[in-house]
């Protein structure tokens, strides 16, 4: 249990971290997504493991249970990264509509001031 | 006491009211949260009053006791940051609305309030899972606020910063996560405790945690290695918003000041020498790295993001000593350079919107080139730290403090260096804006004269004069800078009794974690 859990994270935030050292925007934001699942699968995993056990203290006799309260953080963090993944997927959706370009990179031929005609007055 | 709550439910309740009631009626939603913002103020005078007489409040949401619950504290830090933030929020929001930036693009009052909310919550809060998710709020707040008003290069800067961020933020997730597999616990004031029983031999897990918490919090406060997010942000991002953002870099500082100072602080013997070994030679660097920053733009936008990036080099110096003294200049320096960037900025945003760039080259005077230099030169010499406004009294109490041994050769030198090329740097731009301009309008004007009366069609009408609402905000920002000088000592001697304040980790355990309930 624990080499499959550990094998996952490290592979999961492996592949985000190749992912988001891409130059286009699209791998960037599959690999934020994945660090994300690697990183919940962590939080999860930070109670210690206890296979089959519920999230509960029993009142019969010594029955083990497992830490609620990573399950909690979990559930905070996907609704968070669920959330923040939406709104880098509308910027990035911005960004490349108005670009014409979905390079995650500013080169410096971007480097100049061309702001849209309204706030020059 | 409820009123502890009230910066953080006041513009949460705010911010929807605005977004969904008042969205198509502008007038309507710059009044609500220009009445929030004043409202913040004053809870926010109230705050520190309170906090004053020297002992913690604990507020408990939900009434739970502390490490089962969430809880908010308030002692003489947040209350100073909750004060600080809402003053710089109510002159930004001014400058805003006095511009018409908040027409621009959509819903900016809403996530400005989004904004107050995180923010506040960050300092007041007394959780470091709560810390995430305040984090959080303001980084999606700020993620709106980025690219309002849209155009091209905003978008693209945008992107890299809400990539960044979320980089970052996952970050801090692995932190927390391990945080909480070696200690049981995410409150700041239990996990002392809990850190300190921890036999250093033991603690290699949470010297990891402590390490990756300093990166996430070094990303936030702009330090070197990861402070290039700033400068694109900054200089992209509507002036407005980057005089409001330079509150978010202190969000990073004040996160290391509390968690590095409570939690893995001086005193515990696994993980007390780690932040100092790490911050202070990254704090060097980041000083000299705003300097030539600042002397090698050729724009004005990123010139100031660069000056801000060498002020926090200054202020992460003086934290990285972790002493009372040390922390002091560091808190009185952390006001000074939020109000000095963001009097930049304002300054900036005026002459800008009048001329057809901020590149640093000459181009035709516009109108009140006097009135705007001689505001550019006052906040340029607030953040350089010349006397008389409060950048040199700032300077001043850093160096003052770090007079130990082997620092104060590095740390005078980078600081001292570094001012010296910033003030070349803003003589520099300052000199290519107002000054080198003042000789070219008399062609200009030579020619608009022999020309017709009229001016050629698809030509349009020179730029306003900013009207006196418009300036207000960037004098009231440089009036603070005064009145900080003015009032040097009363507030050096608050911010002392904060600090030390900061370092009776046991005070603040004792008032999170009552001993009678810890059994």
């Amino acid at each position: 249990m624990e080499l499959i859990v550990a094998s996952a994270v490290g592979t999961l935030t492996a592949g985000g971290v190749y992912l988001i050292l891409r130059l286009r925007s699209f791998p960037v934001i599959l690999g934020l997504a994945l660090l994300s699942y690697a990183v919940n699968i962590f939080l999860f995993s930070s109670g210690r493991l206890a296979v089959d056990m519920a999230p509960v203290l029993s009142p019969y006799g010594d029955a083990g249970y497992t830490d609620p309260l990573p399950q909690a953080l979990v559930l905070t963090a996907i609704v968070i990264s669920f959330g923040m993944t939406a709104v880098l997927v509308m910027v990035g959706l911005g960004a490349y509509l108005e670009a014409d370009s979905d390079e995650i990179d500013i080169g410096p031929e971007d480097d100049t001031d061309d702001r849209p005609e309204a706030e020059v007055r | 006491m409820h009123w502890i709550i009230v910066p953080v439910v006041l513009p949460a309740l705010l911010a929807p009211v605005i977004g969904f009631v008042m969205r198509h009626d502008i007038t309507l939603a710059r009044a609500a949260s220009v009445a929030g913002t004043l409202a913040l103020v004053a809870v926010a005078l109230g705050l520190t009053a309170a906090a004053a007489d020297g002992t913690p409040q604990v507020y408990r949401l939900g009434d739970w006791p502390a490490p089962f619950g969430i809880v908010l504290v308030l002692d003489r830090l947040s209350a100073v940051m909750v004060l600080l933030t809402s003053v710089l929020a109510l002159i930004v929001l001014i400058h805003a609305i006095a511009t018409g930036w908040d027409d621009r693009g959509r819903h900016f009052h809403a996530l400005f309030q989004f904004q107050l909310m995180g923010v506040c919550g960050a300092f007041l809060t007394g959780d470091v899972f709560n810390l995430f998710v305040f984090f959080e709020v303001l980084l999606i707040a700020s993620y709106g606020l980025m690219i309002h008003s849209g155009g091209r290069a905003r978008m693209r800067a945008g992107l890299q910063y809400v990539v960044m961020n979320l980089a970052g933020s996952t970050l801090f997730l692995f932190a927390l996560g391990t945080l909480y597999a070696s200690t049981g616990t995410l409150n700041i004031a239990d996990m002392a405790l809990r850190i300190a029983e921890i036999p250093p031999e033991e603690a290699a897990l949470v010297r990891v945690a402590a390490l990756l918490l300093m990166i996430v919090f070094a990303v936030k406060a702009a330090l070197f290695p990861v402070q290039f997010w700033l400068p694109a942000t900054y200089a992209n991002a509507p002036a407005p918003v980057a005089a409001l953002f330079a509150i978010m870099t202190k969000v990073g500082a004040y996160a290391i000041l509390r968690v590095h100072t409570v939690a893995f602080g001086p005193g515990i013997e696994g993980t007390e020498d780690l932040a100092a070994t790490w911050l202070f030679p990254a704090a060097i660097v980041t000083i000299l790295l705003g300097a030539v920053g600042v002397l090698g733009a050729r724009r004005l936008m990123p010139l100031i993001a660069f000056s801000v990036i060498g002020s926090m080099g200054t202020l992460l110096v003086a934290v990285a000593a972790f002493s009372p003294g040390a922390t002091m200049a560091a808190l009185y320096y952390m006001v000074h350079s939020t109000f000095a960037a963001a009097a930049l900025f304002l300054v900036a945003d005026l002459v800008v919107s009048r001329r057809a760039g901020d590149s640093l080259t000459p181009a035709a005077a516009t109108v009140q080139n006097g009135l705007f230099a001689a505001l550019f030169f006052g906040a340029a010499i607030a953040m350089a730290g010349m006397p008389p406004l409060s950048g040199f009294l700032g300077k001043l109490l850093v160096l003052d403090a770090l007079r130990a041994p082997g620092d104060m050769a590095w740390a005078w030198g980078a600081i001292l260096g570094g001012s010296l090329v910033t003030i070349v740097g803003f003589a520099r731009a300052g000199s290519a804006l107002f000054w080198k301009s003042t000789a070219i309008a008399l062609p200009a004007a030579d020619e608009a004269a022999s020309a017709e009366e009229a001016p050629p069609p698809g030509r349009r009408p020179g730029p306003a004069p900013a009207a006196a609402m418009e300036i207000a905000p960037s004098l009231a920002a440089l009036t603070v800078l005064g009145a900080l000088a003015v009032f040097a000592g009363p507030v050096a001697g608050y911010l002392e009794d904060t600090a030390t304040q900061l370092f009776d980790r046991d005070g603040y355990i004792g008032a999170v974690l009552p001993p009678t309930e810890e059994g």
